[in-house]
């Protein structure tokens, strides 16, 4: 089972910038052409662009799930959450971001035996210090070899 | 973009098919996401864990589908999109989004739409990305 102590802890993340090269190539990457992403100069980020924000993470960055004892080899991506309290950041906006384990708990799966879940909260702030996005990842890790999910 | 007056409980824009997503496709969404997961883009890794070959990044017919939301509702509009992922994508699956209202209320003085997103895949019409949005509606 996992130490109940790390439910909660936040971990300091990172500082990062929001550049519009980098918003124009996630766009294109998935595929929309919307002119609020490719054109604006102060292109609003795409809903699920603050994944990306992990190469502005330093690599010896302590992260939260690593004190899960997880194998990683059976870990699955479930599920992923945006909220925005207002318009999304936009190109220019500097956002900073604080992690912690939200929840774990356990599921029979119907196909892989016992599955843990585990939920991760990120907590986004801009350069004022308001915070102005949540993200919600939610981890599986799977009895078995994995046939679903990411 | 439709209007307040346009939103009901059921609207729904048509929906749109993407692909067939490509290895290339799942590279460049690696590249742009900084996800260098071995699994969606080396083949020999992907058979030695077991996979027929590689597969697509869920994040990124997760972010297909997000892009179909914000086409059809404002990029500037969205509060929330969530997804579950479910059916693997593979190369040369298209996949098809659609959406629908399912909720036009106001809150905190603003007016807003409750969305469900659906990324099936054409191959198996099964789902790939099951979504909820919400948006703002100026």
């Amino acid at each position: 089972m996992v130490d109940q102590s790390i439910i909660g802890k936040r971990y300091p993340g990172y500082t990062f910038p929001i550049e519009r090269g980098k918003v124009r190539e996630f766009a294109q990457a998935t595929k929309t052409t919307n002119p609020e992403y490719l054109d604006a100069v102060d292109a609003v980020i795409p809903p699920t662009w603050l994944i990306a924000s992990g190469f502005w993470a330093p690599p010896d960055l302590p992260n939260p799930v690593t004190k899960l004892d997880i194998n990683l080899a059976r870990l699955l991506h479930g599920g992923q959450e945006f909220v925005f309290h207002g318009p999304p950041p936009k190109a220019g906006d500097v956002i900073s971001t604080e992690s912690w384990i939200d929840k774990v708990y356990e599921k029979e799966g119907k196909r892989g035996g016992t599955m843990r879940f585990a939920e991760m909260v990120t907590e986004y702030r801009d350069q004022s210090g308001k915070v102005v996005a949540e993200s919600r990842t939610t981890m599986i890790e799977t009895g078995k070899a994995p046939t679903e999910g990411s | 973009m439709p209007t307040w007056d346009e939103l009901q409980e059921g609207s729904a824009p048509d929906a749109r098919e993407y692909g067939p997503i490509t290895r290339t496709d799942m590279v460049r969404y690696q590249g742009a996401s900084g996800d260098f997961n071995p699994i969606h883009h080396d083949e020999e890794f992907a058979k030695s864990a077991g996979y027929p070959s590689v597969f697509s990044v869920g994040m990124l017919q997760a972010g297909i589908l997000a892009g179909f939301a914000t086409d059809w509702l404002g990029a500037s509009n969205v509060r929330r999109y969530a997804v579950q992922f479910r059916e693997q994508v593979w190369p040369g699956d298209k996949v098809v989004c659609s959406g629908t209202v399912t909720r036009t209320y106001e809150e905190d003085g603003e007016r807003k739409v409750d969305v469900d997103l659906l990324c099936t895949r054409e191959a198996s019409g099964g789902a790939a990305i099951k979504g909820e949005a919400t948006f703002v509606v100026p």
